[in-house]
C-alpha cells in the first residue's frame, strides 16, 4: 500500500483553493462555503483518524460502544436539521434517533456476529466503519423519509381531514402519504444497489482495492455492505414514518399539526 | 338519608370515568328523568345534544338538535361557526360533552363518530383522480339528477369540475356514510340559486328519510327562512339563540 505525504495532502488542497477561486470569479457565491466544508472535512477526518487510532488500540467493547454512541447522536442530530418541520419537543430528534438505533445498529450487531464474525465481535477495525456506513446510508433514508412526511402533512391537512371527516381511521387517512415517504427514503440506497459497478463503483470497495485488497473480495464485502445498507435504511425508514405519523395524531384521531415546528420561512 | 344513599354510586360512577366532564353524570340523570315523566315518543327525544363545549375562542356552547331539526347558525366570518362544527365532530381537541342518541361521544370510535357527525366543510378536498373513486357506491343518475349534475361529472378529472359541482358531490360523498347528524358549512356558498335550492331539497329529504338532524352555517336571511326549524348567532364566540 501507497503511504500518502503531507505534501499529497497539499497538492490535494490546492485543487480544492483552484476551484473556490474558480467560483468566485464566477460570482457562484459559493467559495466562502466551499473552503470551509473543505476545512471541515479536513478537521473533522484527522480527529476521527486519531480517535479511530486510539480506539483500535484499545479493543474495548466499552470505548467502542462509546464511540457509537457519539455517532448516533450526531447523525440524530444531523437528521433534524434536515427537515423543515420536525415534530416538536423529544419527538423531534427522538423518532429518529431511535429508528436508526434500533436499525442500525441491530443489523450491524447481526452483520458482526453471523456474516463477517471478527473475533471478539466487536473488533473495532470492522465495527466502526461497518456501523459508520449503515448509520451513514440510513440517516440519509430517515431524513428524506421524515422531511417528506411532514412537509406532506402539512401541505395537504385539508385532504387528510378529508379523510377523517368520511371516517377513516387515522392510519388509512394518512397512508398514500405514509406510503409515499417510505418510498422517498429508500429510493437513495435502491438506486444506489442498482447503479452499483455500472454507474459508479462504491467508495467502499474502492477504498479496499487501493488499499490492496484482491478485487474479488473487495466485491465479496461490498456485495454484503450493500445488502445491509438496503436492509438497515428499510427498517429505520418505515420505523421512523410509523412513529411520526402516529404522532401526529392524538387518541381522538384528530390531525395535530402543531406538534410541528415552524418551518424556517415562519408559516 | 334516601337521597344521600342514592347519590352514593352516582358519584362512584364519576370517579369510574374521568374522561367524562364531571357533570355528564348530573345531565344524564336530568334527562332520564324528564324522559321517563315526560314518556313521549322517541323521535322528540334529543338527537344530538351539545354542553358547555370550548374550543380556541369558543364559549360554552350548549343545544340541542331533535330528528328533523335545522339549526341554522349566522354570524360575521371569524366568529367561530367553522370552529364550533370542527369540535363537535372532534376534529380539534375540545372540551364540553357531546352526546348522539344518549351516547357520549367519548365512546365511540373517532371514526365511527365522524361517519355519524357528519361535517362538510366549506371547501371540499379529493385525493383520487375523479370523484368515482371517492365512492364506495356511485350515487345512480337519479341521485346526480336531483342534484343537477351529469352522470359525466363523476369520472371527469377533480381540477376539471367547478367549486360548486364538487360541493354538491362532497355532499352527496358525505350522505353515503348515512350521517345522523349533517354539520354543513356554507353549503351552497358557491352555488347558483338552482341549485341551491335543489341542495336544500335534498338535505330536507335526506333528514326525513334518516330521521337525521342539520346544524347549517348560512349568511343567507331568505335561506334561514326556508329552512330553519331553529336559529343561532354566533358572536365573538358566542353562540346565542335567536
Amino acid at each position: 500500500m501507497i503511504i500518502l505525504s503531507s505534501l499529497d495532502l497539499v497538492m490535494a488542497a490546492v485543487l480544492v483553493c483552484l476551484s473556490a477561486a474558480l467560483t468566485h470569479v464566477l460570482r457562484l457565491a459559493t467559495a466562502g462555503r466551499l473552503m470551509i466544508a473543505a476545512t471541515r472535512a479536513l478537521v473533522q477526518l484527522l480527529v476521527v483518524g486519531l480517535l479511530l487510532k486510539l480506539l483500535f488500540a484499545q479493543a474495548d467493547l466499552l470505548w467502542v460502544a462509546a464511540f457509537a454512541a457519539v455517532m448516533l447522536a450526531i447523525a440524530g442530530y444531523e437528521t433534524l436539521a434536515r427537515q423543515r418541520r420536525p415534530l416538536t419537543g423529544v419527538w423531534g430528534y427522538g423518532v429518529g434517533t431511535l429508528a436508526m438505533f434500533l436499525s442500525s445498529f441491530t443489523v450491524a450487531v447481526l452483520a458482526l456476529t453471523i456474516i463477517v464474525g471478527p473475533s471478539p465481535w466487536y473488533t473495532p477495525r470492522y465495527a466502526i466503519p461497518l456501523l459508520g456506513m449503515l448509520l451513514g446510508n440510513t440517516m440519509t433514508g430517515v431524513a428524506i423519509a421524515l422531511d417528506r412526511m411532514t412537509q406532506t402533512a402539512f401541505d395537504q391537512r385539508g385532504v387528510i381531514e378529508a379523510r377523517l371527516i368520511l371516517g377513516q381511521p387515522w392510519r388509512e387517512a394518512i397512508s398514500d402519504i405514509r406510503g409515499d415517504s417510505m418510498r422517498a427514503g429508500m429510493i437513495p440506497t435502491i438506486n444506489g444497489m442498482a447503479a452499483a459497478g455500472v454507474v459508479s463503483l462504491p467508495g467502499m470497495m474502492t477504498g479496499q482495492i487501493l488499499a490492496g485488497s484482491p478485487p474479488l473480495e473487495a466485491v465479496k464485502y461490498q456485495i454484503v455492505i450493500l445488502f445491509l445498507i438496503a436492509a438497515g435504511t428499510t427498517f429505520g425508514t418505515v420505523g421512523a414514518v410509523w412513529a411520526a405519523s402516529r404522532r401526529l395524531f392524538d387518541p381522538r384521531e384528530r390531525l395535530r399539526l402543531d406538534r410541528l415546528r415552524k418551518s424556517p420561512d415562519g408559516d | 338519608m334516601r337521597a344521600v344513599y342514592t347519590a352514593g354510586p352516582r358519584n362512584v360512577l364519576v370517579l369510574g370515568f374521568q374522561f367524562y366532564h364531571v357533570h355528564l353524570v348530573h345531565t344524564f340523570s336530568q334527562h332520564r328523568a324528564g324522559f321517563s315523566v315526560n314518556a313521549t315518543t322517541k323521535d322528540r327525544a334529543p338527537l344530538l345534544r351539545v354542553e358547555g363545549l370550548r374550543h380556541d375562542g369558543l364559549q360554552a356552547a350548549a343545544f340541542e338538535l331533535k330528528p328533523g331539526d335545522i339549526a341554522l347558525i349566522s354570524g360575521p366570518s371569524g366568529s367561530g361557526k367553522t370552529r364550533l362544527l370542527r369540535a363537535v365532530a372532534d376534529l380539534d381537541a375540545h372540551t364540553g360533552d357531546v352526546w348522539l342518541d344518549d351516547r357520549h361521544y367519548l365512546s365511540f370510535a373517532p371514526s365511527e363518530w365522524r361517519r355519524k357527525v357528519g361535517f362538510l366543510p366549506t371547501e371540499s378536498h379529493w385525493w383520487r383522480r375523479d370523484p368515482k373513486t371517492h365512492f364506495n357506491t356511485p350515487p345512480d343518475v337519479e341521485m346526480l339528477a336531483r342534484l343537477k349534475l351529469e352522470p359525466a361529472a363523476l369520472t371527469r378529472p377533480i381540477a376539471q369540475l367547478s367549486t360548486g359541482e364538487r360541493q354538491r358531490l362532497a355532499l352527496l360523498r358525505l350522505l353515503e356514510n348515512e350521517p345522523e347528524v349533517l354539520l354543513l358549512d356554507e353549503p351552497t356558498g358557491s352555488l347558483d340559486a338552482d341549485s341551491e335550492t335543489r341542495v336544500e331539497a335534498e338535505v330536507k329529504r335526506y333528514l326525513k328519510a334518516r330521521g337525521a338532524a342539520a346544524l347549517w352555517v348560512s349568511h343567507d336571511k331568505a335561506q334561514g327562512q326556508r329552512l330553519a326549524t331553529k336559529r343561532f348567532i354566533m358572536a365573538a364566540g358566542r353562540l346565542e339563540a335567536r
